[in-house]
């Protein structure tokens, strides 16, 4: 009879973990058969099997040799549209599971790269390279990139160089994430209406955040750097767990340090969402958003919300991807716009139906 | 097992010291309740003892082994501590939340051992019907066994606590010194806590230390030490100190 009890629990523990590893699953297989689907929308008209055979034809390497039928919408897919419904799921896990970290080391819902000032720092970059860069490289889709991510790693390290002179507490971190935040957005400001016509037209449009134009080798840049921070974010989970229950001092008592944890998480947020907006632009809602949606669906447990916030993201940036290209067609809305048309009431109806009321 | 503190001081700047060459010991299975007005330096003592503060002189042992040499994980296997109040923000169910105390030894995975562990502390503690529960949605008593439990979970050999009745009601306050005082007989732990109720003090220690303008003014049984003139001159109260079912009574007087 003894711990009859406690083996239920145990039991109904497990088959719940159990149980979210299997939704997880099926989402990651939804997620990518939502996104073949949208390869197929855009300008030119392909079908779903047209994909499906332009992915084969890819792997087989009959594209590299331009043999066989269709071999032009098999290059806009695999060329144009496949880079970008990739590149949407890298951006949505860098940033999501970014915004976790972050929101999990500052003990606080309303931090993401974009509150914490990285995305306005990138938008420097970026503006003072299309304005004032001169000589090709600079003047080039990849100096503007290197500006870009130098400016987002530059904002952090200033963070971090003065959170550390006073401990490298929660609050000091967001204050002055936010007061750079500002900084940065006035200097870009600045450079705005210096900038001659054609220039801040191209400043704006890096703002927006879009995919266009995104090809294999951008999202294998970020891919890559998005891949491994997540992972060794992932590794910490129950590292996260203890930093978002309690304050430092609780952190402490359980054995482990706080200020080593709360470096490491950041510097992986950064490096990840500078690798994701170098390349993208200003995205600035998806960070904030599908670590709460993600945290209604699954709780504040690391070990799951992590990967969920991960699949929230990629999610929400394909389907707003996929509405922004098809919805005026021809014309293209930037990512950037539509994700916060489309995330705010979903995450609004959200909020109104979790139980509690709260996040 | 014994904690010995040893000439203990602690000053966050020179001009005022918060301690004063504090020194006591601390053996398994006894309590130890601290006591004294605000400001005099309980939680700062506790947290000394916990290697969260570095006292300015002094040292503090576990079994002869100085914590000021012991890595924060080393501290969490002997040390369980439970927070006055705790601001949570990203709450956990009461499992997830309990397997917290589990850290120091599972790495960066819970372990099949680390499970055992938590179900067990359930049951023991009584919070079966709770488990699936938010602890944000639980009462200040329900949390208080929840904190606790992650104690219990780092097996330490000493627990301290931060004025753990402050927020419960009649019921509970009794509940929780019942549970903390019973733990330290049968687990054979060491506990040490600050607490503001002299009659429960009264009730429930081995033995009471007071402070005082950041020294110790008294340490001893608590029939001992919870005098009218210890009740007058460490808080300027006055109060008629009886003795009821062997436990030292404190009524106080109205000035």
């Amino acid at each position: 009879m003894k711990n009859t009890e406690s083996y239920d629990i145990r039991k109904e523990y497990e088959s719940n973990n159990r149980k979210k590893i299997i939704i997880l699953i099926v989402s990651i297989v939804v997620m990518l058969i939502c996104g073949l689907y949208f390869v197929t929308l855009g300008v030119a008209d392909t079908s779903f099997s047209q994909v499906v055979s332009a992915i084969g034809a890819w792997f087989n390497g009959s594209i590299k040799a331009g043999i066989g039928e269709d071999m032009k919408a098999y290059k806009i897919i695999v060329l144009m549209r496949l880079p970008r419904i990739a590149i949407a799921i890298v951006a949505g896990m860098g940033l999501s599971v970014s915004g976790v970290a972050m929101q999990a080391v500052t003990r606080n819902p309303l931090v993401s790269s974009f509150t914490m000032g990285i995305s306005s720092a990138a938008a420097f970059g970026a503006s003072m390279c299309i304005v004032f860069a001169s000589g090709a490289f600079l003047r080039s889709e990849l100096g503007i990139i290197l500006c870009a991510f130098a400016a987002a790693i530059l904002c952090m390290a200033v963070v971090y160089a003065i959170a550390n002179k006073v401990g490298m507490g929660a609050e000091t971190i967001v204050l002055t994430g936010i007061a750079l935040n500002y900084f940065f957005s006035a200097l870009t400001s600045t450079i705005e209406f210096f900038a001659q016509e054609h220039k801040l037209a191209a400043v704006v449009q890096w703002t927006f955040g879009t995919f266009n134009g995104t090809v294999w080798k951008d999202v294998a840049f970020s891919g890559v750097i998005v891949l491994i921070c997540s992972i060794v974010i992932m590794v910490n989970y129950l590292r996260l767990n203890a930093m978002a229950s309690g304050d430092d001092e609780l952190v402490k008592t359980l054995g482990l340090n706080p200020k080593r944890i709360r470096t490491l998480m950041f510097a992986m947020s950064v490096f990840m969402t500078a690798a994701v907006i170098s390349f993208t632009g200003v995205i600035g809602f998806v960070g904030l958003v599908a670590p709460h949606i993600a945290r209604m669906l699954v709780g504040n447990d690391h070990k799951f919300l992590i990967p969920f916030s991960a699949v929230t993201g990629s999610m929400l940036l394909m389907a707003s991807d996929a509405i922004g290209k098809t919805i005026l067609s021809p014309v293209s809305i930037p990512v950037g716009i539509v994700v916060s048309f489309l995330g705010v009431p979903l995450f609004v109806s959200l909020i109104l139906k979790s139980k509690r009321g709260n996040i | 097992m014994s904690l010995i503190v040893d000439n203990v001081s602690f000053s966050y700047n020179k001009e005022r010291e918060i301690l004063s060459d504090i020194s006591f010991e601390l053996n398994n299975g006894e309590s130890i309740f601290l006591l004294g007005p605000n400001g005099t330096g309980k939680t700062t003592l506790l947290k000394c003892i916990n290697h969260i503060l570095t006292p300015s002189s002094g040292k503090i042992t576990i079994n002869g082994e100085n914590i000021a040499n012991m890595t924060p994980a080393m501290v969490a296997k002997k040390i369980g501590y439970v927070p006055q109040y705790n601001n949570n923000v990203f709450s956990m169910n009461v499992i997830d939340t309990i397997m917290l105390g589990r850290i120091s030894f599972a790495g960066r995975r819970i372990r099949t051992e680390d499970k055992d562990i938590v179900f067990d502390l359930i049951e023991k503690l009584n919070l079966q019907k709770f488990a699936f529960k938010n602890i944000n949605e639980m009462s200040g008593g329900e949390r208080q066994r929840v904190f606790i439990a992650i104690a219990l979970a780092q097996e330490p050999e000493i627990i301290i606590l931060d004025e753990p009745t402050s927020s419960l009601d009649l019921q509970n306050q009794m509940f929780t010194l019942e549970l903390i005082t019973d733990l330290a007989k049968n687990k054979n732990l060491g506990v040490f806590m600050s607490i503001h109720d002299l009659n429960l003090t009264s009730l429930y220690a081995d033995k009471v230390l007071v402070l005082k303008g950041s020294k110790i003014y008294a340490f001893g049984k608590p029939n001992d030490v919870l005098t009218e003139k210890t009740v007058r001159e460490v808080y300027g109260v006055n109060a008629v100190v009886t003795e009821e079912d062997g436990a030292a009574h404190v009524r106080l007087i109205r000035k």
